[in-house]
């Protein structure tokens, strides 16, 4: 029988008891893994264990494609009516309202993130997202197209069946949301792998999802590492189609499994390395700010942090003093203390990386203007970090640090800054900051990334597509574009009278 | 009169339920601005008044739509997200259901119908139309249009097209309360409602639930009053931006005309039918006949598309007839409060009277009435299922709307006739046809000229389903995502960014 991890919050900005089970939920049950091996909760505060999860393997993953099968034979898929799909969603939606601060503090104590932008953020664009894609779950369309009087022609477009999604440790719950809203308003059954660093919330979910009713099979989780469960996923000859987010170097291998394999559909939303561009014409305060937030929100762990910061040459040097007086005000600390706008990074390994990119930065002759160093002797805090001089083929300027470094580049060319942003094998995403529209718009048009943002930074919708060019990946999450990922079009011909 | 609520004893239970009876403008039942007129609401089965409630006049509903521009333009329109929208909609979606039992009481109370028809159907349908729309709320989306990607972008905004007049009938208070409400506040327009004056209450008891949902003040707002005065008054209203109606077509061509008159507002109607019903000899004749007797019966005949011509395959005429009316002498049509009732009164004297006066009409033309057709004695507008055979198409009980349980029946031999026969009326709204050759169900629903056609069913809608009429049975359509282009204005926008124009040309 699966444990149940209970903690007690005692903190500035939440008080109280939270019990999180910790087993796989499959086909409606919390189970243990099948070798009933665990796998460490770590605090990234601190480095200290939270808990160990149950730890899953190839043998779960296929009891859950199983249970999923079963349910998308039966008692989902079309078997079960939009309304009836969209019934469910909102009531999950509803229990995450009534759960909120509970999840924000879990995925705080998991992630590091602070609770106040877990709530503000994460968890409050969750709800929305799964509200939203609750509305779609009647509405699935297909059409009818005329070809001849003698023919009744039409489309549908039909669940696709078991979808396996693996989600990231950046934006636990949120991730989870974007990836079962449209699968579950679209009818399809879901085996759902959350990153091993931050499971808490996922599991937390799939309480709050057994409670709203949904049938067993419907959706099923399976924690573990990437290359056990996640391959697993992969290779699966019983999933439809495939959906991950994280790193453009196992997003790559998923796609290779799925070739290999059956050739499922794949949907990748993978790094980027995308630039802010501040024209001299720019509201200089705003930009500052966003472009601040465009890189430090989340810790710079953000597949869209705007991490090449192009600045005109005439506001250049304003820009850098204004914008690292900003920066100086950022507090990094404690994940529940109100003030703080910055928590530790997600783990060991991932702050190795980033201080290797800083190392790598300063033998390549860059400048760190600003930090480039640790904060604290406990768990993986790391200063907001500014590097100035350097050159395009510097590692720091081409490869995704995904942390909080940022790096400030002068410009001069309307013509040549757009050649240098898209100088990149990433095209996730680019902010704009100008109050000429003729510019501003121009600019962003010849940008080549999945979402440009003008006089903005970082915002998404529920409603509005997300996805990227190039390697950033393949398809769109959110929005309307989402619900393609996780429909087949059938077309059906009535012949009336055609007679050979 | 003021606007006190009152507090109302269902006879049949006991309990008491509170109704305002003051009209309902910007969050608060107030009384009219300039009239002490009232109306009488009547319980069709016992003919009793059950309360008064205020009058409307020309003048409140000019504070009505006054009240409804000013929230267009500051707190609703566009000033608050679809996101928001939407959880107000199941807001109020959630409450309807709470208090669905005292709602459908209510409505057999005011129009007779059966209590748990009420609830399960009228209201189940109401809450999953408000879910439905609410759904839509945010994904209101326009287009973007590739003209000239160096010089120019240009795309289509979806505005909620305004202030809109609603005016609804009174044969499912609620459930056209709903059909109107939703899309109009999903698409971001602000109301003013005028339901019928019959049946005035459920419209004024929801009012409430619009306030406790949290709809900022103005959004909608409620104006019972006869169709000659407030009905008119909006359709002729010059800040008014779309009149919806539904009910009769005598009145939707006046709403039209006044529509044309004042400001060319835009218009939708619902208006009425003579729907025919086939059966060919292959159909399942149970089945069609089952499907027969809710169409002509299910809310005793006071349903726009109610099946009232039926037509037979000559084949299996005298075994079909048999059927029918075995299964016709099955429904109860009685109290609403009464468990074992499968249908109520009709609504008011004067449909009574109209029905009856039909009735006798047929028996006049020659057609043979082969049940029902008489009045029942003592207190209540019931009328009994009824059917005609024998009709021939110029008789007025086979071209004219009743709106009672009065079935029309003929034969037919070949398919072509039976097409000819149905087609054969002004209105167009709904039709179904019983066959199991699906050759032919594929050629007569194609043939048919009606908004609505059912095959092997009938009457049963779904919120996700366009529903309306062809030729004069009305304009545009209500549910399904076609709903929405009824509430939203189209704007394109031409955003010019590096074309130059030379001067002079």
């Amino acid at each position: 029988m699966p444990a149940t991890f209970v903690h007690k919050f005692d903190t500035p900005v939440f008080k109280g008891e939270v019990s999180v089970p910790l087993g796989l939920y499959i086909d409606g049950k919390w189970v243990d893994g099948a070798d009933g091996t665990t796998i460490d909760v770590i605090n990234p505060t601190n480095g200290k264990l939270i808990t160990k999860i149950a730890e899953g393997t190839p043998k779960d993953v296929d009891l859950a494609v199983k249970a999923a099968q079963r349910a998308f034979d039966t008692t989902w898929g079309l078997h079960a009516k939009g309304a009836d799909r969209s019934r469910l969603m909102n009531k999950l939606a509803d229990l995450m309202e009534k759960n909120a601060e509970t999840l924000s503090a879990l995925e705080a104590l998991d992630n590091g993130k602070t609770f106040k932008w877990a709530m503000r953020a994460d968890i409050s664009h969750s709800i929305a997202c799964i509200r939203y894609y609750a509305g779609w779950a009647d509405k699935i369309f297909g059409q009818v197209i005329e070809t001849s009087e003698a023919k009744l022609t039409y489309t549908r477009h039909e669940p696709i069946g078991v979808v396996g999604q693996i989600v990231p440790w950046n934006f636990p719950l949120q991730m989870m949301s974007w990836k079962i809203g449209p699968a579950l308003a679209t009818g399809c059954a879901i085996v759902l792998k959350p990153s091993e660093f931050t499971p808490l919330t996922a599991l937390y979910m799939s309480k709050l999802i057994d409670e709203a009713g949904f049938p067993a099979g419907v959706f099923n989780l399976v924690n573990g590492y990437g290359h056990v469960v996640g391959q697993a996923i992969a290779d699966h000859m019983g999933i439809e189609k495939v959906a991950f987010t994280g790193s453009t170097l196992v997003g790559r291998k998923i796609m290779e499994s799925a070739a290999k394999s059956n050739l499922k559909k794949v949907t990748l939303e993978l790094g980027g390395k995308s630039p802010s561009i501040i024209f001299d014409d720019a509201d200089l305060e705003e930009a500052i700010k966003w472009a601040a937030f465009g890189i430090y929100f989340n810790h710079g762990q953000c597949c869209c942090a705007g991490s090449r910061i192009f600045v005109h040459e005439k506001i250049y040097d304003e820009f850098l003093q204004r914008f690292t007086a900003h920066t100086k005000d950022l507090k990094v600390g404690d994940p529940f203390d109100p003030d703080c706008f910055q928590g530790p990074q997600i783990s060991q390994q991932q702050y190795d990386r980033i201080m290797g990119y800083i190392e790598s930065g300063k033998a390549e002759g860059a400048t760190v203007h600003y930090g480039g160093h640790r904060i604290g002797q406990e768990g993986y805090f790391i200063s907001p970090t500014i590097f100035t001089d350097t050159k395009p083929n510097m590692k720091i300027v081409q490869e995704e640090i995904f942390g909080p470094v940022c790096v400030v580049i002068k410009f001069k060319d309307d013509d040549d800054i757009v050649a240098q942003a898209n100088d990149s094998i990433y095209g996730l995403a680019a902010a704009v900051f100008s109050q000429n529209v003729t510019r501003a718009l121009s600019t962003a048009h010849k940008l080549r990334a999945g979402t440009v943002w003008i006089n903005i930074a970082n915002m998404l919708y529920p409603n509005v597509p997300f996805g990227g060019y190039k390697q950033s990946g393949i398809g769109r999450e959110l929005g309307e574009y989402a619900l393609s990922n996780y429909t087949a079009v059938k077309a059906v011909q009535v012949n009336l009278h055609i007679k050979l | 009169m003021a606007a006190q609520p009152v507090t109302l004893t269902i006879p049949a239970t006991g309990k008491k339920i509170t109704v305002p009876t003051g009209l309902f403008i910007n969050n608060e039942f107030v009384p009219s601005v300039d009239s002490s007129e009232t109306i009488q609401c009547i319980n069709p089965a016992t003919e009793e008044v059950i309360c008064s409630i205020v009058a409307g006049s020309e003048k409140d509903i000019d504070v009505a739509v006054a009240a409804a521009r000013k929230a267009f333009k500051t707190t609703w329109g566009k000033n608050v997200t679809g996101f928001e929208r939407s959880r107000l909609l199941n807001k109020l979606a959630d409450l309807i259901e709470r208090d669905a039992q005292e709602l459908a009481e209510l409505e057999a109370l005011n129009n007779g119908k059966p209590v748990k028809i009420a609830r399960d159907f009228d209201i189940g349908d109401s809450v999953g139309c408000l879910r439905y729309y609410a759904g839509w709320a945010d994904k209101i989306l326009g287009q973007t249009i590739e003209v000239d990607n160096k010089t120019k972008v240009a795309f289509t905004r979806h505005d909620p097209i305004g202030v809109c007049g609603q005016i609804i009938p009174w044969n499912y208070p609620i459930n056209m309360w709903s059909w109107k409400v939703a899309p109009a506040l999903a698409c971001g327009c602000t109301i003013v409602m005028k339901p019928s004056e019959l049946t005035p209450l459920t419209a004024l008891k929801l009012s409430e639930l619009i306030v406790e949902a949290g709809f900022p003040p103005g959004v909608v707002n409620t104006v019972p009053s006869l169709g000659s005065v407030g009905g008119a008054a909006l359709s002729s209203h010059q800040d008014v931006d779309k009149v919806a109606f539904t009910g009769s077509t005598v009145t939707g061509r006046k709403i039209m005309e006044a529509a044309a008159k004042s400001n060319l507002k835009k218009v939708s109607l619902e208006l009425g039918g003579k729907s025919p019903q086939i059966v060919f000899e292959s159909a399942d004749l149970d089945q069609a006949a089952n499907w027969v007797g809710l169409g002509i019966l299910y809310n005793t005949g006071q349903d726009c598309t109610a099946g009232s011509r039926l037509f037979v395959q000559d084949t299996i005429y005298d075994k079909f007839i048999q059927l029918v009316v075995e299964k016709f002498k099955q429904l109860k049509i009685g109290d609403g409060f009464d468990e074992s009732s499968g249908g109520g009164p009709v609504v008011s004297k004067m449909q009574y009277d109209k029905i009856f006066s039909y009735i006798e009409a047929g028996k006049q033309a020659g057609a043979k009435c082969i049940l029902g057709g008489e009045k029942r004695p003592g207190k209540g507008y019931y009328v009994d299922p009824t059917i005609f055979v024998d009709v021939k198409p110029d008789m007025k009980i086979v071209r004219d709307e009743i709106f009672g349980p009065v079935l029309a029946v003929a034969k037919f031999k070949t398919e072509e006739e039976a097409i000819e026969l149905a087609n054969d009326t002004s209105y167009g709204l709904g039709a179904g046809l019983h066959s199991n050759d699906a050759g032919q169900c594929m050629r007569v629903s194609q043939a048919l000229e009606a908004g609505t056609v059912w095959i092997n069913q009938y009457n049963l809608l779904n919120n996700n389903v366009p529903f309306g009429g062809k030729k004069q049975s009305g304009i545009g359509r209500e549910l399904g995502s076609y709903a929405l282009e009824e509430y939203t204005s189209v704007k394109a926008i031409h955003w010019n960014y590096g074309e130059k124009l030379d001067w002079p040309l």
